[in-house]
């Protein structure tokens, strides 16, 4: 017995097919029944993860993303993974990224480095695997009075 | 494309850019930055290649209305800062205008409210 769906999407690692992840990612959320402001989180962290990916994964190289995602009835869980070349240190990525303080002075600013800290604000979990590529896992729960019966599952 | 002060001085759209347009509208020292849809890594590089094209120097203020940005992640808001520390490297002004709730969470989250100037949307009712 499944206690859920999954759905598995596979793109050239290319900046044009962020927006159509984001865009199928949305969907998927609708049937699991989050709101319209916890779909715009989830469009917002799984086009972090893809992003990284077009970015980092594959130099000159053409190669793919893999987006696997388990709808239950009360969460969605999301991997992201590019099979690829990239090593990518989570712990130490993760010292580096981060909100902006207000004593950071102006010419210092980053211009980057947001992407990992807002998929760990937007979503409930997020962990990265680095072994062979790099893979992110995301969940996000539905809020527990919002739980509906929008996916039919084998779960009884 | 801004040397003339007229009315509207460049604007383009068009199928190939469905995702995002941007409108300059300036008025004596003032630059009103219109962005219309999306911003995110496919459609970033055109905004940075705009932004960057200003002639900061000619101008005292310059004003970035989102009332129609639809999507922004980390991407838009690398833009943003660049665009803001440039400017303000140059003693000009940097406003952003028109928030959504969305956009207003997504500066509040990563610390930028805090450090820029921003004014929400304001609805005419």
């Amino acid at each position: 017995m499944k206690a859920f769906d999954y759905v598995e999407i596979r793109v050239p690692a290319k900046p044009q097919y962020v927006s159509v992840i984001r865009l199928a990612i949305s969907g998927l959320a609708t049937r699991v029944g989050f709101l319209y402001d916890e779909i715009e989180d989830i469009k917002i962290a799984i086009s972090e993860a893809v992003t990284n990916i077009v970015h980092h994964a594959y130099e000159d190289e053409n190669g793919d993303i893999i987006i696997g995602c388990a709808l239950y009835t009360d969460k969605i869980e999301i991997m992201v993974t590019d099979y690829g070349k990239s090593s990518f240190d989570f712990e130490e990525t993760k010292l580096k990224v981060g909100p902006y303080k207000q004593s950071d002075s102006i010419s210092q600013l980053r211009e980057g480095g947001l992407g990992l800290f807002l998929m760990e604000t937007l979503m409930d979990e997020v962990k990265v695997n680095n072994e062979g590529g790099v893979t992110v896992f995301m969940t996000k729960f539905v809020k527990r009075e919002q739980v509906k019966e929008h996916v039919q599952t084998d779960e009884t | 494309m801004m040397k003339k002060s007229g009315i509207i001085l460049y604007s383009h759209g068009g199928a190939l850019n469905m995702e995002l347009n941007i409108h300059f509208h300036k008025e004596n020292n003032i630059l009103k930055v219109f962005i219309e849809g999306e911003i995110d890594t496919f459609t970033a590089p055109k905004l940075r290649d705009e932004l960057e094209a200003i002639d900061i120097d000619s101008l005292v203020f310059i004003e970035l209305d989102l009332s129609k940005v639809v999507y922004m992640d980390s991407t838009g808001l690398g833009v943003i800062v660049a665009i803001y520390k440039k400017v303000t490297r140059q003693d000009g002004n940097l406003k952003l205008v028109g928030l959504s709730n969305r956009l207003e969470r997504l500066f509040a989250i990563t610390g930028l409210s805090e450090l820029m100037n921003i004014e929400a949307d304001v609805k005419v009712v």
